[in-house]
């Protein structure tokens, strides 16, 4: 494991515990462990989950996602594969989406 | 004189109506309930009407028999809301009332149209919803000469009202099927966008274990991206495809578009609200009830009962300019049916998911938690009596709306 990756702290279930840590290098990194190599288009929906946890404190759900940026669902699931919501909240390094119940 | 003007009059806006009836000085206030529709439907009876263990019209009143004598109650859409000037304009007539406190209780609905196919050619042919009224009555006239086939139940994208109704329905219709002695020609698949059969560990892990026992398969991580109504097939986005001879949909859930029009919803419409006040996250003499909101809660009625309690305590305080309590805990309580004459119930809030143990008394419950019993069938059924007579009434019920754990086992 690298050194990156060792000197934060993830939950049990490998999401980031403090988002204020992510760096863009540890998305790289966290992608990577996942089996993620990141393209601008990641980036597109990394950005923007970035930007609405700034604003309401929480990962975005695809719906939101697809809705305010220009990457429609079969893009985010080529991207993020299996379960894009949870994996592109993984590596913009917040918490689990908390979305449904 | 002011206005109190509540939004909906399903489950929580009744609810509401009365006891806001009984709490509001009649010298002082004016309360109106508007609703587009005359009836009132008792919504977890949609569930038993396909296998026809309820007949439709056990499950029908009219809304007016529940609207407090002091009350107005306004047949009409909705055209717009407009917080910022304390304004709702009516369909009807264009009549536009001013308020001074506003409750929204506008529900959510199922929304088919949002998934490709699915509102097409195979609606209401050999694709049903249960949500609605009309949906259930169809699908029992379907399943009436039903003679086998694969039977998939597809959950297409949460958040959805009562969230466990999907699994109820797959172990329902497994009992029928056994009942009417095919359940060996047919084959039951539930696909689900979540990673198992449900949202919370414990339960999830337990529920699953059901769907296994009774023989449904289950396909989690199904994201359904449409439907071929041509070839009855549905697509996940992840290219998995699944047949159908009959596809029981529970289509995307959205809230009412007049909170859309209005500006006042997230992208599925609900209403942000703060999840312990009820008070909405923007206007201060705005509130949300039940299904309309977004709080992190279940979409069911029993929760709209538990909200009332801090809301009616909320609306009084705000009223006479106290602070708020941030008294409601996300507590949800449900009976799950398991076919059979048993059922399931679980009761668990915003921070301890379902546990195992007795309720609402510990070991002589007399119901059990996370396990089946013939007295949970009981609970269930015995709720539509009180659904009628006490809960939409507004009037007290015997159990606590905040969680407790006495009874519960870590």
């Amino acid at each position: 494991m690298s050194k990156l990756l060792d000197s934060v702290k993830f939950d049990a279930d490998g999401y980031l515990d403090d988002p204020n840590q992510w760096t863009e290098e540890l998305a790289k990194e966290i992608a990577a462990r996942e089996g993620i190599t990141l393209s601008d288009r990641h980036w597109v929906v990394i950005n923007y989950a970035r930007n609405e946890w700034k604003t309401k404190g929480e990962a975005p759900t695809l719906r939101n996602i697809t809705k305010n940026t220009d990457v429609d669902t079969k893009e985010l699931y080529g991207l993020f594969p299996g379960g894009p919501g949870k994996l592109a909240a993984k590596v913009a390094g917040l918490h689990k989406p908390t979305g449904c119940i | 004189m002011k206005t109190f003007l509540v939004l909906g009059a399903g489950t929580g806006g009744t609810m509401m109506a009365n006891k806001l009836a009984k709490r509001l000085d009649p010298q002082e206030w004016k309360i109106i309930l508007v609703d587009k529709d005359e009836t009132h439907y008792y919504q977890p009876g949609f569930l038993f009407i396909p296998f026809g263990f309820y007949k439709p019209e056990d499950v029908v009143k009219t809304k007016k028999a529940f609207v407090p004598s002091n009350a107005e109650f306004i047949l009409s859409d909705i055209e717009l809301i407009e917080p910022d000037a304390n304004k709702v304009t009516l369909t009807s007539a264009k009549r536009v009332i001013q308020y001074d406190q506003l409750l929204v209780a506008t529900g959510t609905d199922i929304r088919p149209g949002e998934i490709e196919g699915l509102a097409g050619a195979g609606w209401h042919q050999n694709i049903f919803d249960f949500y609605t009224y009309a949906g259930s009555v169809a699908l029992s006239k379907f399943l009436s000469t039903f003679r086998g086939g694969r039977v998939v139940i597809n959950v297409a994208e949460m958040p959805i009202k009562c969230p466990v109704a999907p699994l109820e329905f797959s172990f329902l219709a497994d009992y029928y099927f056994q009942q009417r002695g095919i359940r060996n020609k047919v084959e039951l698949i539930y696909t689900t966008p979540l990673s198992g059969a449900f949202t919370k560990p414990k339960a999830s892990e337990m529920l699953g274990g059901l769907l296994e026992k009774k023989g449904i398969h289950i396909e989690p991580d199904f994201a359904i991206s449409d439907v071929d109504a041509g070839k009855n097939v549905i697509y996940s986005y992840d290219g998995r495809e699944i047949s159908y001879d009959l596809l029981v949909s529970i289509p995307t859930n959205m809230g009412a578009d007049v909170i859309g029009r209005s500006g006042m919803g997230d992208d599925l419409n609900f209403v942000p609200t703060n999840k312990y006040t009820l008070q909405s996250q923007k206007w201060p003499n705005v509130w949300v009830i039940g299904d309309a909101s977004n709080v992190p809660a279940s979409k069911a009625g029993a929760v709209a009962h538990f909200e009332s309690d801090t809301l009616i305590e909320n609306i009084e305080r705000s009223i006479h300019g106290q602070a708020l309590q941030e008294t409601f805990d996300g507590h949800v309580n449900c009976y799950i049916e398991t076919g059979f004459g048993k059922g399931l119930l679980i009761d668990f809030n915003y921070e301890t998911e379902p546990l195992p143990g007795t309720y609402p008394l510990p070991v002589v419950g007399p119901f059990s938690l996370l396990k089946e019993s013939t007295v949970n069938h009981w609970g269930k059924l015995a709720f539509k009596w009180i659904y009628w007579n006490i809960l939409v009434k507004g009037l007290p019920m015997p159990v606590p709306s905040r969680m407790s754990m006495v009874g519960k086992r870590a």
